[in-house]
């Protein structure tokens, strides 16, 4: 038993758990722009669907799963707020309608397939139908918007490069709900996706250029970060990637190309984190190590998240493994 | 344009107010649906898995909706109260992350295989996840409880200088979460979350009963309504006392810690002793219609009954009046009707809960519509209750936010305008209006359309032939 004036006077086992926190909060980012992210993408591939069945299918392909993927952005939240508190406040206030819009966003995405359930007349489910979409395509759009805005240290809410990265955001999370999707469905319906997957990869790609171009030409403090190994190096990886991604689609390696897409995004998550730290917060001038909690808090919550982050991993685990493979005919969950 | 500090703090009362219906529903249907899946999974009876379907929908619906407006709470501390959450949030961040972690994902990953792989995992699978799903929402409330007990009576703290600000310091992490309010706490929520559900179920059911018995019009699964109605009412009759015994002996303790919030409650100007419990207070005079015991008065008080309450057992205890507290009064009139309401409710649900039992008992529990008639008025009162007990606390802890500590107009976002406050709060006052008709619809819809048929089980339980002539293949 680790005694609690021990736990007070240092870090646990002497680890940079700044650090190491920062690093965990983009990493839960991460994780839900990867999961949630495929919810987002099947919301916006929506709308290129015309058969009622093939929508159906998109609906039910995400329904075990998109309450779960959600809440990792409740969890990035709470762990933003309890390692680094002045940056929770002074970030949301500082975005504040921001904010809200994300949530407005989430709100519509969540409600509207519920609702588009509920009755079978062609004008409810037309407007509910494309709130479903709005909401798809608003969030992700919006969160990079955010995204952008706190690596840039932004005191306004529309920023050009707010902009065209909440544009890849989009891209992304379509390539993203294109590689699930092609996991979970058979047939035709699969075969037809794969254009939309290599489309919205290039665009992806094209707006990744674009951003890194406006962040430089918009902020000269990212300048040396934006050309640091790590930032380049990850430029690079997302290249691979996004060849491995079409290799995989191609070849019809459904896995491989959903696993690069994950590679995709955390490169993307790592663009941001890497070329911020160590600063947490442009506009106000705070580091990493200004903005960290004390040594007791950060110490219990590194046993906590240590314990339990593991098992959440385990948790994922058995839900997509109940409910691997592509959904059958006639089984709407 | 409203004043930002008011505008958050209406924003804020506004978006926990309907947030709060979610969690209750979800909190208070866990243990019901561990029990149907139990008894599903060990008799194969099909009214236990008609049970557990219909109700798992409803709950499906309330964790979905319960997500994003909860969300919009965290949310909340850092935009609208970033003072607070930069003041507090070492103490206070630390458990809004562990909810997170170590409740909210389990009950998402699991709710997941609940609600839709019935058919994919075994019983055993079945059943834990069942257990999952409850523990998660009962462990979000402890989160969710231990950091709100502990703005009520902050301990494991210390106060400390940093960067020119006086912020909290967390010194003893188990003193902090294992406040005093806590336990309290969290016995009085839980067990209010369940008889609410209880009165809700209960309150559907005797409709049922009442259209099929009293007006003799047939329905669908009659024996389904009147087992619903049977468990509803042996849970109602566990629950109901348990609140009222509990929450006489959480009003000392209020009394203990809170004295001003207690003072505010009976609503006692002048330290006193033998205080009277006012059971009604009306003002005469239009101005001091916010003071409920002004001079001009017409009550009707039970002589030394709240110093008997505050003591437990004595009638000429002292009671601390609000005018002793350096601080101003929280507003008076808003605590002393809501506490109000409150306990008169919960005697309501008592009488309920005896008279159900005495009619069935009696062998007549199925044909008094009297009985039913007061079910089916009571449904939704549970919540009404939840709701008047939270501002009892909220409200009553006012002007702090941190008891004793921060004051809540000290916690409001300092760049805030009044504009952009102004213009969330008719957000979520429209927005939340459309949400409340929404999922008021689809839970209506679900009622109405009852619980699957036993022709519809049974096709579930050996799938047709279909999955051969897939359509997309």
């Amino acid at each position: 038993m680790i005694e609690l004036a021990t736990l007070a006077s240092e870090p646990l086992f002497g680890l940079p758990l700044a650090e190491l926190w920062f690093a965990l909060v983009f990493f839960i980012f991460g994780t839900f722009l990867f999961l949630d992210g495929f919810d987002f993408g099947v919301g916006v591939l929506f709308a290129t669907r015309n058969s009622e069945h093939e929508k159906e299918r998109l609906l039910d392909a995400i329904g075990p799963f998109w309450d779960g993927n959600e809440v990792w952005l409740v969890v990035f939240g709470g762990a933003l707020f309890a390692a680094f508190p002045s940056i929770y406040a002074n970030l949301f206030s500082r975005h504040y309608l921001l904010m809200f819009a994300i949530l407005a966003a989430l709100g519509l995405r969540g409600l509207a397939p519920e609702m588009y359930e509920q009755r079978d007349d062609a004008t409810w489910k037309t407007w509910w139908g494309r709130a479903f979409v709005v909401g798809s395509l608003a969030t992700p759009f919006l969160i990079g918007l955010f995204a952008a805005n706190w690596l840039l240290g932004a005191t306004t809410i529309v920023t050009l490069p707010g902009i065209v990265v909440g544009l890849a955001v989009v891209a992304l999370t379509v390539v993203d709900g294109v590689a699930f999707l092609r996991l979970k469905t058979r047939g035709e319906l699969r075969e037809s996706l794969a254009t939309d997957g290599y489309r919205a990869l290039a665009a992806y790609l094209a707006l990744v250029v674009i951003a890194i171009g406006a962040l430089y030409a918009t902020t000269p403090g990212l300048r040396s970060a934006l050309l640091s190994p790590l930032v380049v190096g990850l430029v690079v990886v997302t290249l691979v990637l996004a060849g491995g991604y079409a290799l995989a689609t191609a070849r019809d390696r459904y896995y491989l190309a959903f696993v690069a897409v994950a590679g995709l995004v955390f490169s993307l998550v790592g663009v941001v984190a890497g070329s911020m730290y160590p600063l947490i917060d442009r506009a106000s001038g705070l580091t990493v190590q200004d903005a960290i909690v004390s040594t007791l808090p950060l110490n219990v919550m590194t046993i906590g998240a240590g314990l339990l982050l593991p098992l959440i991993f385990v948790y994922f685990g058995v839900l997509y493994s109940v409910f691997s493979g592509p959904i059958e005919a006639g089984e709407s969950y | 344009m409203v004043d930002p500090v008011i505008a958050s703090r209406l924003q804020f009362a506004l978006t926990t107010i309907v947030h709060i219906i979610f969690p209750v529903v979800s909190m208070g249907l866990a243990p019901f649906l561990v029990y149907f899946t139990w008894k599903e999974v060990r008799t194969g009876k099909a009214i236990y898995e008609q049970l557990r379907r219909f109700w798992t929908k409803i709950f499906a619906v309330s964790f979905a909706v319960g997500t994003v407006t909860g969300l919009v709470l965290e949310f909340e501390f850092g935009t609208n109260f970033a003072a607070f959450s930069t003041i507090a949030g070492e103490l206070f961040g630390g458990p809004l992350a562990l909810e997170g972690m170590m409740a909210f994902m389990l009950e998402a990953t699991f709710l997941g295989i609940f609600v839709f792989g019935r058919e994919r995992v075994s019983n055993l699978v079945y059943f834990v996840s069942s257990v999952a799903v409850g523990l998660g929402t009962w462990l979000s409330a402890t989160w969710i409880l231990i950091a709100n007990s502990w703005m009520q009576t902050p301990r494991g703290f210390e106060m400390v200088m940093e960067n020119g600000q006086s912020v909290v310091n967390l010194v003893d992490p188990i003193a902090a979460y294992l406040n005093p309010r806590f336990p309290w706490m969290f016995v009085h929520m839980q067990n209010a979350a369940v008889e609410s559900v209880a009165l809700l179920m209960a309150g559907i059911a005797a409709y049922y009963v009442f259209r099929h018995h009293v007006w003799e019009n047939p329905i669908q699964h009659p024996e389904f309504w009147e087992k619903t109605l049977k468990v509803a009412l042996v849970v109602l009759l566990i629950t109901a006392p348990i609140q009222a015994i509990q929450g006489d002996a959480y009003g000392r303790h209020v009394a203990d810690t809170q004295p001003q919030k207690f003072a505010a409650m009976e609503a006692v100007w002048e330290t006193e002793s033998y205080v009277p419990e006012y059971l009604i207070a009306v003002p005469t005079d239009l101005d001091s219609l916010f003071d409920p015991r002004a001079k001009e008065l017409f009550g009707i008080g039970i002589p030394g009954m709240a110093s008997w309450l505050a003591s437990g057992g004595n009638a000429e205890a002292t009671i601390r009046g609000l005018e002793s507290f350096s601080t101003e009064a929280p507003p008076v009139a808003i605590v002393f009707w809501a506490f109000r309401i409150m306990v008169a409710l919960g005697f309501w649900f008592i009488l309920l809960a005896l008279w159900g039992a005495y009619r069935w008992w009696r062998g007549e529990l199925l044909e008094d519509d009297l009985l039913h008639k007061a079910l089916m008025g009571s449904s939704l009162l549970g919540f009404l209750a939840v709701e008047v007990g939270w501002i009892v606390t909220e409200v009553g802890r006012q002007p702090w936010v941190i008891q004793g500590v921060l004051k809540t107009t000290d916690g409001v976002s300092p760049g805030l305008t009044g504009a952009e406050a102004t213009f969330t709060l008719a957000g979520f006052a429209g927005g939340y209006a459309l949400l409340l008709l929404l999922y008021t619809y689809v839970v209506v819809r679900l009622i109405r359309s009852g619980p699957p048929s036993r022709d519809e089980l049974a096709a579930v339980e050996s799938p047709a032939t279909e999955e051969a002539v897939s359509v997309d293949d």
